[in-house]
């Protein structure tokens, strides 16, 4: 530091900089059709540069980028930069940010690589990333990494189905049920008759029966092998380490559907990094990364033997096993599937708060009446919705009303994993900010019994801005129907609502309201989301938010991005029927 | 086409294929992001043997479907073949499916009655469909003709496993008015009652089944069914297998 404080002035005068020279490298990725193979089955995909290994790009922070995409494909692609902060021409969406790439064209893309950290690519179009489209990316910092690690590995998950994405989506519109094979049977109804009384086990069918929701809907589509860098557990990815040895996973969740609940098991993991931004070290046993989220975590392994990095599907329908190894060959541990989490019907709060307040779920275009038109998606001034007649949804939501009010306080680690612990009744009164609804089915807990990884346990190492009042709120009511598998923002689908209009230069709180049963990780394009996970100024920033059945989240956006981007729930097949909207953002600079 | 005119049964189904077909192929292109692609499915609820007292036939029951989720054409199929016979019950409906509520769709349509040696009807239907509380999947419309009818349906998917399902099924037929010609009387209603054990052998795409199927008519149906001699009601023993694509 003293050295760097004595040289500085000097090199400024004499007109260098001690900056590693911003170098423009070209990179080059070739989009083709491939044989898919899973140890367990075989499919015709896509894979960048002839390869289901995901492609790794290596940028150093500060570098000018050349990245020529040479498209194989007799279809239209696109790549999308997943987080990085880029001219919104260069953010790779068809129809968005340019017209796509066409068969035979190489297309070039052209940015300055403005952050460091972890990211990945993917392609844009149709359901090309559910067939393989996608890769990594990883940005060494100017300065090096703050924590710094003997290894370094990238751990990319994806959720391979035999299916096509175009056949997996035809299907789900035919039958939202069809991939589910957790259903509750007459053996189960058997088994709760036996455990809770019959009585008991059948008001419980008759109450879901009264909704048609499904209590094991917890994952759309089963039937994948989850893969580890393109391997599955039978081929076995494995990255080496001398015992002793500090090793970062970079955990990446390219999955076109599931989430996966991580784990080393054997050593803690201390997450250092969320979404490519660096966070205050947070040591767990097990974190559940939402589809297209990054975590970077250190692990130690101490011994001389294999470890296994486990990925187990939040359904518990698919795991996928990696190993750390001291040398080539070794196979760590396996372990069985914990038992299926069920939805409750605190996860159904939020959908029945909707039907309050919305008359019929329908979720297709022309309902009227559920409308909100004017509320978030037109960008209109809006004062925060609480004040708003008829809007209260009725304790459903106290956790977001008093996360709300708690904005700003510091020191809440110390309530990490108390969320959803059954606080919440007490209605209006202080509490953690809860990532999933109080009674959730879904609230995770680790393999170990130990710590388990939640949002309300990040906090930014560094602020990337600093904090400042939100100049208005939008709300985003997350909406669908499940039996029908339409999927929508504000009740309305993408091709029937319009664009939301963002200032440049405001800072916008969005409030998450998740009106369906399913979780949703929803991702802004261009502009980093920073949630409010009661930090303030160190609330971290984020490119993915899950936001889970049956809660209200909040995000705060500095619009720092001219031009319009993408903002979608990344879950492929709920995008692809149309929770999906454009964000313009106006003025700035052109 | 060719410029011919649907004619009777086989002009019906070229007309409701080359429909099908068009619709299919067109929005082949890639949808935009975020924009559902059309989408069609093809499924069978019945493709079965059937073994009765006097006579084996064949049966089925099918729908084709494509469109979006702001409407839907559906292309209805039923049939009953007897074996070294005709057809016995031969109907084809098209229908434009539209959303009215959360679970249920409304839809309007043409539909064709033409089994051999009766004679033909064709009917405007008008109905409802959908799925009740309960997981029931019901469905009732009106076939409006010089001879209409109400028909009301209603099936349950009960798991026994996640693969090995039990499905009963009733339809009820309300004949409106009388039609001598083919022995139906008003108010004469008929009955089909279907359970049917199936197992999903590759994914939901392959399901055989095994079964049984009682079919019962009832008042001056049933009263003109006796007089020709016929028995008033039929169980037959089903062996099937159920496609979905």
């Amino acid at each position: 530091m003293k050295n760097i404080n004595i040289l500085r002035p000097l090199a400024v005068f004499l007109g260098l900089s001690l900056a590693v020279p911003a170098t423009a490298k070209t990179y080059d990725i070739t989009v083709d059709k491939i044989r898919i193979d899973t140890g367990s089955f075989k499919k015709t995909g896509i894979g960048y540069n002839g390869s289901q290994t995901p492609t790794v790009l290596r940028f150093r922070e500060g570098e000018e980028v050349t990245i020529r995409v040479h498209n194989n494909l007799r279809e239209s692609t696109s790549i999308h930069w997943h987080g990085l902060i880029l001219p919104y021409q260069e953010d790779g969406v068809p129809g968005i940010s340019f017209k796509g790439i066409a068969p035979g064209e190489t297309f070039t893309y052209r940015f300055p690589i403005k952050q460091a950290g972890t990211y990945w690519f993917h392609s844009h179009s149709g359901f090309q990333e559910p067939e393989g489209a996608y890769g990594a990316i990883v940005i060494t910092p100017k300065r090096g990494e703050a924590v710094r690690a003997d290894r370094d590995y990238v751990v990319q998950f994806t959720d391979k189905h035999p299916h096509s994405g175009s056949r997996i989506f035809r299907n789900l519109k035919a039958s939202a049920d069809y991939y589910n094979r957790s259903q509750r049977t007459a053996q189960d109804l058997i088994k709760d008759a036996k455990a809770e009384g019959l009585i008991a086990a059948l008001k419980d069918r008759k109450m879901w029966g009264a909704m048609r929701m499904m209590p094991t809907d917890v994952e759309d589509v089963q039937g994948f092998t989850a893969l580890i860098n393109g391997a599955s557990t039978k081929q076995n990815w494995t990255g080496l380490f001398k015992p002793g040895e500090k090793v970062r996973l970079r955990l990446i969740n390219s999955s076109a559907n599931a989430y996966f609940d991580v784990r080393v098991p054997g050593l803690k993991m201390t997450v250092v990094q969320a979404d490519g931004n660096d966070v205050k070290p947070v040591t767990v046993d097990e974190l559940r990364i939402a589809v297209a989220e990054t975590y970077d975590v250190i692990v130690q392994p101490r011994e001389r033997k294999a470890y296994s990095i486990i990925g187990e599907s939040m359904g518990r329908t698919a795991m996928v096993r990696g190993t750390l190894a001291p040398s080539a060959g070794m196979v760590g541990p396996s372990f069985p599937l914990r038992p299926k989490p069920r939805l409750t019907m605190a996860d159904m709060s939020g959908m029945m708060s909707g039907m309050d307040h919305s008359g019929d779920k329908m979720g297709t275009a022309d309902m009227a009446g559920m409308d909100h038109s004017g509320m978030g998606h037109s960008g209109s001034d809006m004062k925060p919705a609480n004040d708003m007649p008829g809007m209260d949804h009725s304790g459903h939501d106290m956790g977001g009303k008093s996360m709300a009010g708690m904005s700003g306080m510091s020191g809440m680690s110390g309530m990490a994993g108390m969320a959803g612990a059954g606080q919440a009744s007490s209605k209006g009164k202080m509490r953690s900010p809860s990532f999933y609804a109080p009674g959730s089915g879904l609230i995770p807990t680790a393999a170990n019994g130990g710590k388990f990884l939640g949002y309300e346990d990040l906090a930014a190492r560094k602020p990337l801005y600093r904090d400042r009042p939100a100049t208005r709120e939008i709300e985003i009511r997350l909406t669908g129907n499940m039996e029908r598998y339409i999927w929508s923002i504000n009740g309305k689908k993408y091709q029937d609502a319009e664009p939301i209009r963002l200032k440049y230069g405001e800072r916008v709180r969005f409030k998450f309201v998740n009106e369906t049963m399913m979780a949703h990780p929803m991702h802004l394009h261009g502009m980093w989301t920073i949630l409010d996970t009661g930090k303030g100024a160190y609330n971290p920033a984020k490119h993915t938010v899950s936001i889970a059945p049956g809660t209200t989240v909040y995000t705060e956006t500095e619009v720092d991005a001219a031009g319009q981007w993408a903002f979608h729930c990344h879950l492929a097949y709920h995008m692809s029927s149309g929770m999906f909207r454009k964000v313009i953002v106006e003025g700035g600079p052109a | 086409m060719s410029g011919t005119k649907p004619k009777g049964m086989n002009g019906m189904k070229q007309l409701i294929i080359g429909m099908l077909v068009g619709l299919v192929a067109a929005p082949a292109a890639m949808a935009d992001v975020g924009v559902p692609p059309t989408v069609w499915s093809f499924r069978t609820e019945k493709l079965e043997y059937r073994l009765g007292k006097k006579e084996n036939s064949l049966a089925w029951d099918f729908d084709a479907r494509v469109g979006g989720d702001e409407y839907r054409l559906v292309w209805k199929s039923e049939g009953l073949r007897i074996l070294g016979g005709g057809f016995a019950e031969l109907n084809n409906e098209l229908r434009f499916q539209k959303p009215i509520s959360a679970f249920f769709d409304t839809f309007v349509g043409v539909a064709a009655s033409t089994p051999d040696g009766e004679p033909q009807r064709y009917y405007g239907s008008l109905g409802v469909t959908g799925l009740a509380p309960q997981w029931f999947e019901v469905e009732g419309a009106l076939y409006v003709s010089k001879f209409p009818y109400i028909r009301a349906r209603a099936d349950y998917r009960a798991l026994i496993t996640n693969r090995l399902i039990l499905t009963p099924e009733v339809v009820l037929t309300m004949p409106l008015a009388d039609d001598p010609a083919r022995g139906i009387a008003a108010g004469g209603a008929s009955a089909e009652l279907g359970l049917r054990l199936g197992y999903d052998l590759i994914d939901r795409s392959v399901a055989p089944y095994i079964g049984l199927n009682y079919k019962r008519s009832f008042g001056g149906t049933a009263k003109l069914v006796r007089a020709s001699g016929g028995s008033v009601g039929e169980l037959t023993g089903v062996l099937g297998v159920n496609f979905f694509f």
